[in-house]
């Protein structure tokens, strides 16, 4: 039986990494639940055996059914009659599993039928998904919105929807309207509160929404009448029961075709508030959308290790001129850029998962120590960071990566019956959706700014420094450092649109470098780590080198001013 | 009905699926331990229809039984982790070298114990093949025998009725209980997935483990000295092709080569 979690090594490493039992004895509150459920850890190693033992589950039927309906979920879809979403046929066969495997509501609380893993679990089955077939992935992660109820929803709307999760019901959420993309505080749905139902009611339109006939909705609405900014929008909770919502159409799209995008219509669609008013977008929103980020970090990851896999196999499967082609520099070079790539990536997404659960556990922790506050914000601090940062790297990489394994394949990875093909449509979107990588650029660059991003790199330089690893590599490293600082003062010097400008090479070259120290730390213990480290940082100072090429040569502002000029026009004759 | 109690025989066996050629000796045998450890399919087949009956009738209970070294105890904690209730492992050295006689007697003597109104067996196994198993419990315990079954339902009247499969018909018969039903084919339903909930809830339930003190009987009857089968020659057959016919996809094509077939005596 083919197995995604027991061929790849490189999961099970995830679980015992130094920061896990800080982690795991947070989330069972120093393991204190294994008196009341059965099913909760009485230690770190017992713990550690039920995520071993879970993912194996997970890992099955990513293999042997989630892929294996893979072709014909991207061949056939979804459809839309009356209003109504009917999933393609794989799709419902690989949800139905998944949900009588009892794997829904992984992270979710035990109170609420969850099995209380934390999101670094959450993230290795969702990489898992999304390289068995990264359409279905979407469906499977957007069980993460109801983390919004948990984290700020009442006792009454925590009871009524999260223990829903475990029965295999869906979520969707809904954000995005004609004219609000990625600036969401423009959005107009309208909310009102109507006396005669005792419920709020949501009409209007809503655009792009992956999923968006789910059972369970988180909507983004627009609360407080005559508001054009954030603080007019509040989030609501829609359950597909209560009526009102209708699908329109669904998006004829390039790829992931498994997942249903919908373009929605509300009419007095009743909708429950989620905790405040006015703090929609800017508190409740921006959490989900952090979630969401962070798993579009994970898809990418599994469609890399998809493609990486199918490029080596054909690779040696394939001869010319009487040999494999792996045996060619131009094919292994290819390969082992790719797969520094794909570590390199997963190393990262680790990483900011590792944060996502320190910070997360600690907020919803009661009495907090003077230490372990100061824990949170540390950890709150580089989740914010990291987690633009991966989606940005991770994203890019999945495109160059899938990319690459076409061009392995020559012109077979032209042909549809190829997995290939599929990967290099189904990786287009992750630079694209839960934020352009544009966007998350923006959201990291202030880190870079603020010395955050540079602080942080100082501390794994010190870390690393202690490690007996790759002696002229860390030399290397703290050169690039460096220059990464003193990038960092000569873009700060510059005036506004030089600093947004340069903000995408400020904010890459600090992720290589630490994705590098990331590589190079995990290469203590595994040798093919030390060769992804080595490839990598080779990769990475190149880039680094280019980019301080570009903010030396292009600081000044009027070469900024004549490309403005070339492209910014007032008839652009595309009417 | 009233709640059923259902043995459910089962078997951990190599997945011969899996056999490939490094893992075959030049002697022909298997290297076992190269090999995944498996529950035989057609039991979990079996298990799968134990609980349908389970779960349509109320206060019902599955029990696997599996006899086997103690590592056969995954089998049973697969299938407590698909649904089953309880696994019960009957180890013993004094089992060893039984052949379907004496594994049916140790079966039979074990059910005695259970007392269950229903037992389920898988059709047989990958590895032997034999399909002895099943109906030689039934006759050690006198009870009435149905094989080759994909499907069991309940009756009003406390009956089972079960749809049976041979190469050429349906059949669909009743029978009173207790009985013993054998279940597989490439027709019958495939057992549910392995439920991470159960998994965490049973991980550390401990398996029982009955030995031949705990079963009685007749002592004579287990192991080897309760196995009349006589291994005296086992040779591998490889099965060599002389010609190649290409033949048509298309209707005529097709019926032209069945002729043919019979007409050699291939086919009758």
């Amino acid at each position: 039986m083919n197995n995604f979690y027991k061929d790849n090594d490189r999961l099970k490493r995830q679980m015992t990494h130094p920061m896990m039992k800080r982690i795991v004895a947070l989330k069972e509150e120093g393991y204190t639940q294994s008196r009341e459920y059965r099913s909760a850890p009485e230690n770190f190693a017992d713990a550690v055996d039920s995520y071993d033992k879970v993912m194996e589950v997970m890992g099955e039927i990513c293999a042997n059914t989630i892929a294996r309906n893979a072709f014909d979920v991207d061949a056939e879809g979804p459809h839309c009659e009356g209003g109504r979403v009917t999933y393609a046929s794989g799709t419902q066969r690989n949800h139905e599993i998944l949900t009588r495997s009892g794997l829904y509501g992984l992270t979710q609380p035990r109170q609420y039928d969850g099995l209380n893993f934390p999101t670094v679990m959450f993230v290795m089955a969702s990489e898992m998904v999304a390289r068995a077939d990264a359409g279905f992935g979407n469906i499977w992660s957007l069980q993460g919105c109801v983390d919004i109820i948990r984290e700020f929803g009442d006792e009454e709307l925590k009871a009524e929807f999260i223990p829903r999760i475990a029965r295999g019901e869906t979520c969707s959420m809904d954000l995005t309207e004609p004219d609000a993309g990625s600036d969401l505080q423009s959005a107009m749905l309208k909310a009102t509160w109507s006396e005669e139902r005792g419920m709020w009611l949501l009409n209007g339109v809503k655009r792009f929404i992956t999923n968006g006939d789910a059972d369970i909705k988180l909507v983004l609405a627009r609360s407080e009448s005559g508001t054009t900014d954030a603080r007019g929008l509040s989030c609501f909770v829609y359950d597909r029961n209560w009526g009102g919502v209708t699908v329109r159409r669904i998006e004829h799209k390039m790829g992931i075709k498994g997942s249903p995008t919908c373009e929605l219509a509300f009419n007095n669609a009743p909708a429950k508030l989620l905790g405040s008013r006015g703090l929609g977008l800017i508190k409740y929103v921006m959490s989900m959308m952090n979630g969401a980020r962070l798993d579009i970090g994970s898809q990418s990851v599994g469609i890399m290790e998809a493609a990486l896999r199918e490029a080596v196999r054909y690779a040696n499967e394939r001869r010319q001129f009487g040999v494999p082609i792996a045996t060619f520099p131009a094919v292994y070079s290819m390969l082992s850029n790719m797969q520094a790539k794909l570590d390199g990536a997963r190393a990262l997404l680790y990483e900011t998962a590792r944060y996502v659960d320190i910070a997360k556990l600690l907020a919803a922790k009661k009495d907090l120590t003077d230490d372990e506050r100061a824990e949170m914000r540390r950890a709150s601090k580089y989740a914010d960071m990291f987690t633009p940062m991966l989606k940005l790297m991770a994203g890019e990489y999945s495109n160059q990566v899938a990319y690459d394994a076409v061009q392995v394949y020559g012109g077979s990875g032209f042909i549809k019956e190829f997995l290939v093909e599929r990967l290099y449509r189904d990786a287009r979107v992750t630079t694209l959706y839960e934020g352009t990588s544009q966007m998350q650029v923006v959201a990291a660059a202030r880190y870079a700014a603020s010395g955050v991003l540079l602080n942080r790199i100082r501390e794994y330089e010190a870390d690393a420094a202690v490690m007996d690893v790759g002696v002229k590599a860390k030399v290397r490293l703290r050169k690039m450092t460096d220059e990464f600082e003193h990038m960092c003062s000569a873009v700060a010097a510059m005036e506004a649109e030089g600093k947004s400008y340069h903000a995408r090479n400020l904010v890459e070259m600090g992720a290589r470098i630490v994705i590098s120290y990331l590589l190079l730390m995990d290469s203590k213990s595994d040798s093919r780590a030390a060769l992804s480290a080595a490839v990598y940082l080779d990769m990475a100072e190149a880039q680094n080198l280019q980019a301080v090429a570009a903010i030396t040569a292009s600081g000044d502002k009027e070469q900024l001013e004549s490309m403005k000029e070339m492209f910014v026009k007032a008839d652009c004759g595309c009417k | 009905m009233k709640g059923l109690k259902i043995a459910v025989l089962v078997k951990q066996v190599t997945d011969t699926r899996e056999t490939v050629e490094a893992k075959v000796g030049a002697d022909g045998t298997i290297d076992r331990n190269a090999l995944p450890a498996i529950c035989n399919p057609d039991d979990l087949n079996a298990l799968e229809q134990a609980l349908r009956l389970k779960d349509r009738i109320e206060g019902s209970q599955v029990i696997l039984i599996s006899m086997g070294p103690q590592r056969a105890e995954e089998v049973l904690r697969e299938g407590i982790y698909r649904g089953a209730d309880e696994g019960i492992l009957l180890s013993d050295r004094r089992f060893a070298g039984a052949d379907t006689m004496a594994t049916s007697y140790a079966l039979a003597m074990a059910a005695r114990k259970i007392n269950p109104d229903l037992i389920l067996s898988g059709r047989q196994s990958i590895d032997g093949d034999t399909a002895h198993v099943g109906p030689q419990t039934a006759q050690w315990l006198g009870w009435p025998q149905v094989t080759y079954a994909e499907q069991i339902n309940p009756c009003d009247d406390g009956r089972i009725e079960v749809r049976r499969i041979s190469d050429d018909e349906v059949q669909t018969v009743r029978t009173t209980l207790p009985a013993v039903v054998t279940v597989g084919g490439s027709s019958a339903d495939e057992c549910r997935p392995c439920n991470v909930r159960r998994i965490l809830d049973y991980k550390k339930q401990p398996v029982t483990v009955w030995t031949v003190d705990d079963l009685g009987g007749d002592m004579a009857r287990y192991g080897l000295s309760g196995s009349p089968t006589q291994v005296v020659d086992s040779r591998t057959i490889v099965a060599e092709h002389k010609d190649t016919a290409w033949i048509g996809s298309d209707e005529e094509a097709l019926s032209q080569f069945v002729a043919q077939l019979v007409e050699s005596h291939i086919v009758e």
